[in-house]
């Protein structure tokens, strides 16, 4: 036990101050009213979908869960089922393949729910774009709140999507 | 090569690397004498000939002690079939079904002809790979009854898991027959990833190809770019500047070190031990943000392109490079020990998932798994391109096969790696970094073949008129150690699949492309 409390002196804290909201990364006006927003900004259960993605905006999203972005201490975890979650952040373009686990798994996330597409392949702009097996960007599939582009997403970038998503819309 | 059935010629690339046009029996033949040697399958792949006015053909990619053996088996153009070789390299079996998912060419006298990669996304009588096939075409959804094999018996249940699993993880299918706890049987179902990359790749040109090729397993991007560049370079008889493949070399290290510190942070998460998890993932991401600081991408994306590499190092990067890899060392060190000293983790890493050496032999383990369960093959020791040649690299193998030994395996492996990015950065040449490629020869084939930090990643380039790609087939060592998964568990209770499939960490996109 002593080696590991003094690794973790040593290491101190390492946590960063969390980005802002940005607008310009909603795909659709705020849909969610003020006093369910004020919940899930405390306690907000998100689901990951992968669904077809190289893998490369999925090791991004291991990174939030490291201590410089400790995104649990936002009150902001990953549940294990769609049926506990408040929001699906999605990556990949959606492979054919996937099509119908996509659609069932946002069927079974109760409302209210938000949806965050990640990367350039979930917004609409990847490489793969629509073909006999990828149906292109998620919102081909199901309705999209937030969408951040990149090759991947950097963690902040993702985060920020994240907090845009659970933010009070400052244009209504 | 003495002794060989078939006649071998020497292709022009970074490994020492040999091809055959073959007939049936030769095929059978060279991969009989090929696994009596102790060698192994890496890849069999299809493509469509008929347009040259051939039929199809069939591709093969095997291992034996003095390289790679290629070999290519013409078919007709009507019923294309060739004669099965799961008897002799059982790994081929998703590889056959994948080939006649995707071109129609029958393996004969297979006993597993259930379809792979095709699950509803086109019909049973449509193949995309065929060159009729149009790209954009899109079907409707038809049903996909697959049929698993059943366990019965008094007191077993099945439980079907994935493709949407319960967290950051690809999709997939995985169906457990057990009883109790206890795992009597797992099957896999993959293919749910399946996006068209080998089709998509048609339509681009050599140079078009490097961005996707860097995207086919974005935890691998350094290896499959690279495998792509040296296929594309074997193609156009090019051979890159010294300063070039240095860098490469760099950059191939750092994706391992990254990766194998993240899975070592999850190895920890997985038993409980989230300390593990918070410290591995603080020092990964110390060695990304470096990256993004001196190569300009946290994962080293579009770094490697045919003719050399977009990147560069400044003079003063050298001593922060230096200095972080030191601090690395020491870090990885104190918790090499932290984790060898705690019980609690050991016991849960000790005998689980278990392959042992003479299974991983059999069903052709490969990359830091087989080294696991002493399958001692290492590309950059065994066939070392340059700068590998000069490096001396030290391979990493243990006999025990379980979790643990795929733990050390990543230790030791992080160290040895640390230890080449030091030399590599004292010894880096000087020079240019880019030379633009010559064009392709047309109806060319090339072969590129990387040590990334799973296994290895092979790259078939068949080169088309105009620079264009008229066929490409990447292949993740995942084909190779997918079906092993299926043998570690058995036994295991069903808790420590998730450690077991992390200790692997196979990928979902390399393999359903």
């Amino acid at each position: 036990m002593y080696p590991i409390i003094k690794q973790m002196l040593r290491t101190g804290i390492k946590t960063e101050t969390p980005p802002e909201a940005d607008e310009s990364l909603r795909t659709v006006q705020q849909r969610l009213q003020e006093d369910i927003l004020r919940h899930f900004g405390r306690a907000l259960a998100i689901r990951h979908v992968d669904a077809g993605s190289c893998n490369g905006c999925d090791l991004e999203i291991h990174c939030l869960n490291n201590p410089y972005y400790n995104i649990e201490g936002l009150g902001i975890s990953f549940v294990a089922s769609p049926r506990h979650a408040d929001m699906l952040l999605v990556t990949g373009p959606a492979a054919k393949n996937m099509e119908i686990a996509l659609r069932r798994t946002y069927d079974a996330a109760p409302e209210p729910k938000l949806v965050v597409a990640l990367g350039d392949c979930g917004c609409g702009k990847g490489i793969y774009g629509e073909n006999y097996a990828s149906c292109g960007g998620i919102a081909n599939i199901i309705p999209v709140d937030v969408a951040v582009p990149g090759c991947p997403p950097t963690p902040a970038a993702i985060m920020q999507g994240i907090l845009t998503a659970i933010s009070k819309s400052k244009n209504n | 090569m003495n002794n060989f059935p078939v006649q071998l010629n020497e292709l022009k690339t970074a490994i020492p690397t040999w091809h055959s046009t073959v007939d049936s029996a030769g095929f059978r033949a060279a991969c009989a004498t090929i696994r009596e040697h102790g060698g192994r399958l890496i890849a069999l792949w299809g493509s469509d000939e008929r347009a040259r006015g051939q039929g199809f053909a069939l591709h093969a990619a095997l291992m034996d002690a003095p390289g790679l053996i290629c070999l290519s088996l013409p078919l007709a153009a009507e019923n294309p079939a060739y004669p099965s070789i799961i008897d002799i390299f059982p790994a081929a079996t998703r590889m056959q079904r994948a080939v006649y998912d995707l071109l129609g060419i029958l393996a004969k006298d297979s006993p597993d002809t259930r379809k792979w990669l095709r699950h509803g996304a086109w019909p049973e009588d449509q193949f995309p790979l065929r060159k009729e096939f149009d790209l954009k075409q899109q079907y409707p959804l038809s049903g996909d009854a697959y049929p698993f094999v059943t366990v019965t018996g008094n007191g077993v249940h099945e439980i079907p898991v994935g493709p949407v699993h319960a967290g950051t993880i690809e999709p997939g299918h995985f169906r457990f027959s057990v009883i109790g706890e206890r795992v009597l049987r797992l099957e896999e179902r993959l293919g749910y990833k399946h996006k068209g990359v080998e089709k998509l790749a048609e339509t681009m040109t050599i140079e078009q190809g490097a961005k996707l090729a860097g995207r086919i397993s974005g935890d691998s991007t350094v290896a499959y770019a690279w495998a792509y560049a040296m296929a594309a370079e074997s193609l156009a008889s090019f051979t890159p500047e010294p300063r070039a493949v240095w860098l490469r070399a760099l950059l191939l290290e750092r994706e391992r070190i990254a990766n194998h510190l993240g899975d070592l942070g999850y190895l920890g998460n997985d038993v409980a031990l989230a300390f593990g998890f918070a410290q591995f993932w603080r020092l990964k991401e110390d060695w990304l943000r470096c990256n993004q600081a001196v190569f300009g991408h946290r994962y080293l994306m579009d770094s490697i392109v045919p003719g050399g590499v977009t990147v560069d190092l400044k003079a003063s990067d050298h001593g922060h490079l230096i200095k972080q890899g030191d601090l690395l060392e020491r870090e990885v060190r104190t918790l090499r020990d932290i984790y060898e000293e705690h019980a609690g983790a050991q016991d849960r890493f000790v005998t689980t998932g278990r392959v042992k050496p003479d299974l991983a032999a059999n069903l052709g383990l490969t990359g830091l798994a087989g080294r696991a369960s002493a399958q001692s093959w290492d590309l950059r020791a065994q066939y070392p391109s340059a700068p590998y040649d000069q490096l001396d690299v030290r391979m990493a193998t243990h006999r025990n096969g379980d979790v643990a030994a795929r733990l050390i395996v990543r230790f030791e492996e992080v160290f040895e790696s640390l230890r080449l990015c030091r030399l590599i950065l004292d010894r880096m040449p000087g020079g240019t970094v880019f030379t633009p490629l010559p064009p392709a020869p047309d109806n060319a084939f090339g072969i590129g073949m990387v040590e990334g930090w799973r296994g290895e990643v092979l790259m078939a380039l068949h080169s088309g008129k105009d620079n264009r790609i008229e066929r490409l087939h990447p292949h993740d060592p995942s084909w190779l150690n997918w079906p092993l998964l299926e043998h570690a568990i058995i036994g295991n209770i069903v808790p420590d699949f998730p450690l077991i499939n992390k200790s692997f960490n196979l990928s979902y996109s390399g393999q359903d492309l």
